[in-house]
């Protein structure tokens, strides 16, 4: 599998044919959908019946996203924004506490409740979703926004635990100890010195909670039902049914629910990829 | 990964904080529980105490907006005796295993490369990750459209193989699933086993190289046994993931032809939203948690038992 024919280097293959052969193959596999997508949102209907599906038509228009916008985009993007950030933020915080405790605290306690947070990583939330509309209904909370940020709290937080966890671990004990010794309690310690070095984790867990929420599909679909609370994935599935044979302007509407991701992407991708990638293989 | 790595980490998670003996008592006192508890909270109102609910309302009858009344066992004798229950569980660990026997290599494999050095892999490294930033609904319409038999891609390859009515076709519904799922998951799998392959000592390399090990002989005794629990992190996302997988299946196929792509899980939105029947749908509920938990303790299992439970769940 690692045919390499590099001269005496270390580590991975200079040269991995096989490697590099296959990665070529996976990037057309995944960027000709996308270009499909992309410039078929650029087609009258006209041009989509009548043009080829590969060719980027000749007479370019915006009508499907003008369309799509006047159809209330904006307020299916107001409500996810609002979902996403009153989801991450409060799951962040409370995470990064959770987190502070089981790695500088000991006791039985604690390892209970790490056990018990780690074994909710494999809680399917599918099979939950039943008792959650129960008690969204109970609490008069049903087609509210805030039916869908509690949950979203609760299924971010054995995740980011685990993640924060994981690099609270790496603080040198010294530091704690030098502050300790100054007085500090555990709290401002928490805050002031953990917080601040941990701040990267911080921002990989925000950024995959964020594209958790932002992309989900099944709280939407069972705990919200009018179009006043109807947040972007559901909106497009929407779309789908109005608009069903203006099949353009569907793929405008993919294509616009993206933006604000990839805008995001190309800010933080670095940090996103780099905490990702330590955050899951520690 | 911890086994590949040189910190000096404590084996237990919870007591690596905790100061050696003999310090003065202030030293060893921890910050308290407390700090638990708001993340407790939400996770027991929304994940613990709905996973227990579950299994309560499997002996409810309960039409999703009236009276909830006692059922006994007649959700249970219902929903094992529909032969759909056993239709959804087959299709169930069909996607299950196809999609991870696509994954897993590809991930693998692409993981591995994408460690390396070389500039233009740091640019597909990029690329990968754009289908992550999609929403399942997103992916799923953008594949309808796309395999559409008129206007899709059919239209534009005049193969006759590869001009079919795919997600018409209950023989091909079901791969052109497993084809999407994969598209829409590997770039994440990549991300974790490129983070496993990064942290393998270079040093490893060099002793192998010294020893006259070829590079086919440094993948499968080097790379390979080095990314163990990588894998284990992995497929155990891998399976859990694919076993609640809902949104994608319900907006690309609703999981038709007939029943062909019909999984459990859309299997029990399908019950218990659609048919008004959320005792039948609890009881499908609880045996999609039991099959979750089951896969993620087996797979932990196979990862040894002297790891520490974290890496594994990891996941």
């Amino acid at each position: 599998m690692k045919q390499r024919q590099g001269t005496g280097s270390t580590g991975f293959g200079r040269r991995n044919i096989t490697g590099g052969a296959a990665g070529w193959v996976w990037l057309a596999i995944i960027i000709i959908p996308l270009y499909y997508v992309v410039i078929t949102s650029f087609k009258d209907q006209q041009a989509f019946f009548a043009s080829n599906p590969l060719l980027p038509s000749t007479s370019p228009t915006l009508d499907n996203y003008q369309l799509v916008l006047e159809n209330d985009f904006l307020r299916y993007f107001s409500n996810s924004v609002i979902v996403t950030v009153g989801a991450v933020i409060p799951a962040v915080l409370v995470s990064f506490m959770a987190a502070y405790a089981l790695v500088r605290g000991s006791g039985r306690l604690l390892g209970g409740i790490n056990q018990l947070l780690l074994l909710g990583l494999a809680i399917p939330l599918q099979a939950t979703i039943i008792p959650i509309y129960w008690g969204i209904t109970r609490l008069y909370l049903y087609d509210t926004l805030l039916a869908l940020i509690l949950p979203s709290i609760a299924f971010a937080v054995p995740v980011s635990v685990l993640i924060l966890a994981n690099f609270l671990r790496d603080v040198p004990n010294e530091l704690f100890e030098s502050m300790r010794l100054d007085g500090c309690s555990d709290w401002s310690m928490m805050w002031r010195l953990a917080f601040p070095l941990i701040r990267p984790a911080i921002a990989t867990i925000a950024v995959y909670n964020a594209l958790n929420v932002w992309n989900g599909f099944l709280f939407p679909l069972i705990l919200t039902q009018s179009s006043d609370n109807r947040v972007l994935p559901l909106s497009l599935w929407a779309f789908q049914g109005e608009f069903s044979i203006n099949a353009p302007a569907i793929l405008a509407a993919v294509v616009l629910s993206v933006i604000p991701l990839v805008v995001l992407y190309m800010i933080g991708r670095r940090q996103l990829v780099a905490g990702l990638t330590a955050g899951f293989s520690k | 990964m911890s086994i590949s790595t040189a910190s000096p980490r404590t084996p237990s998670a919870h007591k690596a904080g905790g100061a050696p003996p003999g310090r003065r008592k202030t030293l060893r006192h921890g910050p308290s529980a407390w700090l638990t508890a708001p993340a407790l909270v939400f996770f027991f109102l929304f994940a613990v105490l709905p996973l227990g609910g579950v299994f309560v309302l499997s002996f409810m009858h309960w039409d999703g907006i009236g009276q909830i009344t006692w059922a006994g066992f007649a959700n249970w004798a219902s929903v094992l005796t529909d032969p759909l229950t056993g239709n959804s569980l087959w299709i169930t660990l069909k996607v299950i295993l196809l999609s991870c026997a696509v994954q897993i290599p590809v991930s693998l494999l692409l993981g591995v490369f994408t460690a390396g050095q070389q500039r233009y892999r740091a640019v597909l490294a990029v690329l990968y990750f754009i289908p992550l930033l999609l929403s399942n609904a997103a992916v799923a319409i953008m594949f309808m459209a796309l395999l559409d038999p008129n206007f899709g891609m059919s239209a534009a390859i005049p193969i006759p193989l590869l001009s079919q009515d795919w997600l018409g076709n209950p023989d091909l519904a079901l791969g052109v699933v497993i084809f999407v799922l994969s598209w829409s998951h590997i770039p994440f799998h990549i991300l974790v086993y490129q983070g496993g392959a990064r942290q393998i000592p270079a040093s490893l390399y060099e002793a192998a190289q010294i020893d006259g090990a070829s590079k086919v002989q440094q993948f499968f005794a080097i790379t390979l046994p080095q990314l163990k629990y990588t894998f284990i992190t992995s497929t155990t996302l891998m399976v859990v993931g694919t076993l609640t997988y809902f949104d994608l299946i319900f907006v690309l196929t609703g999981g038709g032809p007939g029943n062909a792509t019909s999984v459990l899980a859309l299997r029990m939105y399908l019950e218990g939203f659609r048919g008004n029947d959320m005792g039948a749908a609890s009881a499908l509920g609880v045996i999609l948690a039991v099959f979750g938990l089951a896969l993620a303790l087996l797979l932990q299992r196979l990862g040894g038992k002297n790891r520490q439970a974290s890496q594994m769940e990891g996941a």
